[in-house]
């Protein structure tokens, strides 16, 4: 197997992640696809940990899940409290920064 | 060699369009369910490295509460559990152009340098020396994810609770 | 003996340094009343005598000092007669057989001994004396004690301050000392119970401190200085009693006419530093006697020195100030005005008479600046002596005239008499003054018509001392006056009769001013002795009785100078008129004060003559029968309380009441002086310079800045405020702009779009990155 090929997959998924994060107008929705984001990562440090053989990169994998869990979970209490507020999740609406 | 190689044009090609669905799928009970077909995938590609805690982690935690979580929040914020007219930015092609840019500048770079790297046969990695790893060289990032950990949850209470 | 003031003419041909250790320790002698000078200001009026006693017991001990300093000197002369002797004897021995060889060896050792003047140590050169071709005669000089001491050097150069010693400088400190020391114990008298004694005493002390310390320079810096200090002093003594308006206004007049004369003697000085190269007189004066110095520079610093001199020395035409001097205390008047502040301009040119006799060229000519200001002052003070009621007045005017002989004397060349003349003059107008004064404390008013007349029966030891130098004044055998006077007129050369006096040139307008002069100086003292001391008694002793005689610390100096004024004349018997074994008493006061060295320039000495002396006594008692006759006879004769004829010539002739006229108002010239220039200068002029100030140069600034301020507002209105804030405010609005527009598509609140940007950058940069690095 070629490393370039876990690579290009991560890649892949990192980019579709940036496309749902921009494009997603429910909150829930652009955490998905930050969830996106995070596992392409996670597949280019165990590539490159295994690559080269170094057992960081899986360490850092593992960190990087736990992080993830946590921000997920802060994340939707942030949702929470939006869609308490506004009664809706649209963040298209959320746009009291202008200016 | 070539199982390896056929295994993982399969997952992957599974998860990209897992992936894609996730981002274009109107239904946000469909896009979590797609979601984690993607974990899914990803676990598989631990597996493919020889990563084997990680995998078992990453199934654990991300498909066994991430997403159980992600869904309590489509719940709650009482999305319509049925196809919604609107789930996407009135604008979405720039996002559009933006990710084929990424995409474009990351494939020549990766490319570029990357070319001829192999990876090495047969280099499964166990939870025991994971374990070592941790507890030996990367004990202070892992009590400092403790805390954050604990930070968090106390902080997700605090944001989210009625008053 | 007598060959030797013969032969002054040619300069010395060797030199001995002078010492001994008081000559090289006079510096102590102005030191003493100096800090007299400040312990009477510190601790004067908690003395027993409030101060008089530091001033009396220092310039006491200065004074016997100076006695000291004339011993030794006295000495000096002495052994270096004998040198000259020694070579004397020598010389005619081998005179005869190498003339010749000598003759050639003396030129070369001749030359290095008279180079070899400079600053020294007292250390005894003795440079052996050679014989001189001429006579067979040598003579031998004596360096003056020249102590000196680097005080500060800047700029390359060195200014010292240091003491010169030589006969000149002896004689003035003996007369100084003794006439202050007579001046100090007259004044506890005379100003006692003042009401600002300490502070008499104390500028007592500092005024002979400073004259002593001028008579000691060693520089003419120190000349200056010593100069000026004396003018300070003088000024703060005559305005002793400054709460009355005329007293003040009288020192200010001293201090700023003497001011107008120290122009004249700055300048003088620095172009004879300039054009000598040093500040030490023995240079100078070296200088312009070998001729290193051009004619004509020597006779623009002897005409500015001589402007000093009319000033100090109360010389036509800057004389006005010294009869006004006479509002300070009499002792004052005796010591300043008299005998030895207004002769610091004779003791200057005195001490560099070398420049003098260069510049002027007195040698071999009948007229000059000093002899013409001298005879003129002497004959129009004289004139102005007579109309003056009071007694100090003429006695000021009787010094102005007695000042220009000596300024005359100083012009002709004859230097000797002119320095004898400054000496005897010391005394007895110091008697004079110090007589008036006694007479005046009894009867408290110095007018001789109001408050005088008849003193003779009153105070008889006043008027016998005050007659004594009356005639010593005037000029009759055998007093000290007649003497030096009559020297004065044999040196102006200008005696053509019976055998002709020598002297430098023929002054024959000096010697008939001189002759004149001595006429009116008898007259007018014979009037003011009538007036004072004959006649009846015209004052009012505001019910104190009769005046009486002073006190004896007011008449034992009286007779101390009387004697002095007697017995001063015999210090310088003519060559020839003592025969036989009293002829070494000849000449004995020029002998040891004509300096015999290099410094001083080759005059000639007239010899004296008995038709001269006999013609002079003649006038002079013509002149005192004459007014004599006057007063005696014919005043008397209308009253005894008279004090003028009623009817005499002024009332009879016009041509004489304007004459009369002129003199009572001094010649206008105070009026010449306060009301045409003065005043003239602060209207006139004045008014003049500042319309020119402010109409003319004002007005220009004013419309330069007023141009500056239309063409400063043009500026401002049209380009700055349209133009440069133009393009400065768009260059705003463009920003203003930009930023509104890019607000509204940037920053629309949008989160997504901030997001899309962010990664759109990172893509960007990434790419760049790759691209180019």
């Amino acid at each position: 197997m070629l490393l370039v090929q876990f690579l290009l997959l991560s890649s892949v998924l990192f980019c579709i992640g940036v496309y749902g994060v921009l494009a997603r107008k429910n909150g829930v929705m652009v955490l998905m696809s930050i969830e996106l984001i995070l596992n392409a990562v996670n597949i280019n440090l165990v590539a490159f940990g295994t690559m080269t053989n170094n057992i960081a990169g899986e360490v850092f994998a593992l960190f990087v899940i736990a992080i993830a869990a946590a921000e997920v979970g802060v994340g939707l209490a942030i949702v929470l409290l939006i869609f308490r507020n506004r009664s809706s999740v649209d963040l298209s609406s959320i746009d009291s920064m202008k200016g | 060699m070539v199982a390896q190689n056929v295994f993982f044009g399969i997952m992957a090609l599974i998860m990209i369009c897992a992936a894609l669905k996730v981002v274009r799928t109107k239904n946000v009970v469909h896009a979590a369910l797609w979601l984690v077909v993607v974990l899914g995938g990803v676990a598989g590609q631990f597996l493919l490295l020889g990563a084997e805690f990680v995998g078992v982690t990453q199934v654990l935690v991300y498909i066994g509460a991430v997403v159980v979580l992600l869904l309590f929040g489509v719940m709650l914020t009482k999305a319509s559990l049925g196809e919604e007219a609107d789930l996407n930015m009135p604008n979405r092609t720039l996002p559009a152009i933006i990710a084929a840019l990424m995409f474009g500048v990351m494939t020549y770079a990766l490319i570029d340098t990357f070319r001829d790297a192999e990876l090495p046969r047969e280099s499964v990695t166990n939870a025991a020396m994971v374990s070592d790893s941790i507890f030996a060289d990367y004990i202070v990032p892992f009590e400092a994810v403790s805390v954050l950990l604990l930070a968090a949850l106390i902080g997700a209470v605090v944001v989210a609770r009625k008053e | 003996m007598e060959a030797l003031s013969a032969l002054a003419g040619e300069g010395p041909t060797s030199l001995i340094q002078a010492g001994g250790w008081f000559l090289e320790k006079a510096w102590i002698i102005p030191a003493l009343p100096a800090i007299s000078f400040v312990l009477i200001l510190f601790f004067g009026k908690r003395m027993k005598y409030k101060g008089a006693e530091f001033g009396i017991i220092s310039i006491a001990v200065a004074f016997i000092f100076a006695i000291c300093c004339v011993g030794q000197w006295i000495g000096q002369v002495n052994n270096a007669d004998s040198y000259t002797e020694k070579q004397e004897y020598h010389d005619e021995e081998k005179h005869s057989d190498k003339a010749a060889h000598e003759g050639i060896l003396n030129e070369e050792i001749q030359r290095t001994s008279l180079n070899e003047l400079g600053p020294a140590s007292s250390e005894q050169i003795v440079v052996s004396a050679f014989a001189e071709e001429k006579d067979g005669y040598s003579s031998v000089g004596i360096k003056p004690v020249i102590e000196r001491f680097t005080w500060w050097e800047s700029g390359g150069r060195s200014f010292q301050v240091g003491i010169m010693v030589d006969g000149l400088a002896v004689m003035m400190l003996f007369v100084v000392t003794a006439i202050s020391l007579l001046v100090h114990i007259y004044s506890t008298e005379y100003v006692a119970g003042d009401r600002r004694y300490t502070h008499y005493f104390a500028f007592l002390s500092l005024f002979s401190a400073s004259m002593l310390f001028f008579v000691l320079s060693e520089n003419i810096l120190q000349t200056i200085v010593g100069w000026e200090l004396v003018g300070v002093c003088s000024f703060a003594l005559i305005g002793h009693w400054w709460e009355e308006k005329p007293n003040s206004d009288a020192a200010l007049k001293a201090f700023l006419t003497n001011r107008v004369g120290d122009m004249g003697l700055l300048v003088g000085m620095i172009v004879l530093f300039w054009s000598a190269g040093s500040w030490s007189i023995v240079d100078i004066n070296n200088a312009a006697i070998n001729n290193e110095i051009g004619q004509s520079t020597l006779l623009i610093a002897s005409l500015c020195l001589t402007a000093a001199v009319m000033s100090k020395s109360g010389q036509f035409i800057l004389h006005t100030w010294l009869p006004d001097a006479m509002a300070g205390p009499t002792p004052v008047s005796a010591l300043i005005h008299a005998a030895t502040m207004v002769v610091a301009g004779i003791y200057m040119v005195a001490r560099l008479y070398g420049v003098f006799f260069e510049g002027f060229d007195i040698a071999g000519s009948s007229f000059n600046v000093l002899a013409l200001v001298g005879s003129v002052t002497l004959v129009g003070a004289g004139l102005l002596a007579f109309v003056q009621d009071d007694i100090k007045k003429v006695l000021a005017y009787s010094t102005v005239s007695q000042l220009g002989y000596m300024v005359m004397a100083l012009g002709v060349g004859a230097w000797t008499a002119a320095v004898f003349h400054l000496f005897t003059h010391a005394f007895f107008k110091a008697g004079l003054f110090l007589g008036a004064g006694s007479v005046s404390h009894s009867v408290h008013s110095f007018d001789m018509k109001k408050s005088m007349g008849g003193m003779r029966k009153f105070m008889p030891t006043t008027y016998k001392t005050f007659i004594v130098c009356t005639i010593a004044l005037m000029g009759l055998p055998p007093l000290a006056g007649f003497w030096s006077k009559d020297e004065i007129l044999v040196g102006t050369g200008g005696w053509g009769l019976f055998g002709g006096t020598g002297g430098n040139g023929t002054y024959v307008f000096a010697l008939v001013m001189g002759i004149i002069g001595a006429a009116l100086t008898c007259a007018y003292m014979t009037r003011v002795i009538y007036l004072t001391f004959f006649g009846e008694f015209r004052g009012d002793t505001h019910g104190h009785g009769d005046p009486h005689e002073s006190g004896k610390r007011i008449t034992i100096p009286l007779i101390i100078l009387a004697v002095m004024a007697t017995g001063a004349g015999f210090l310088n018997f003519p060559v020839g008129f003592l025969t036989g074994s009293k002829a070494g008493w000849q000449e004995r006061f020029g002998h040891y004060v004509e300096p015999v060295a290099t410094y001083f320039p080759p005059i000639a000495h007239g010899t004296p003559s008995w038709s001269l002396a006999i013609f002079s006594t003649v006038v002079a008692i013509i002149g005192v029968s004459a007014a004599g006759y006057y007063f005696f006879v014919k005043v008397n004769a209308q009253s005894p309380a008279a004090t003028e004829l009623t009817n005499g010539l002024t009332e009879k002739s016009k041509v004489a009441k304007a004459g009369h006229t002129l003199l009572k108002q001094k010649y206008y010239l105070d009026h010449l002086y306060t009301d045409i220039i003065a005043n003239g200068t602060k209207g006139p002029v004045a008014d003049a310079t500042y319309w020119t100030n402010q109409k003319g140069i004002d007005e220009a600034v004013n419309q330069v800045g007023k141009q500056t301020a239309r063409a400063a507002t043009f500026v401002y209105e049209k380009i700055d405020q349209n133009m440069v804030d133009g393009v400065v405010n768009l260059s705003g609005k463009a920003s203003e702009g930009l930023g509104e527009t890019t607000r509204t598509i940037i920053q629309r609140g949008k989160i997504h779009q901030y997001a899309a940007i962010m990664f759109a950058a990172t893509t960007i940069l990434a790419g760049l990155l790759i691209v180019f690095v």
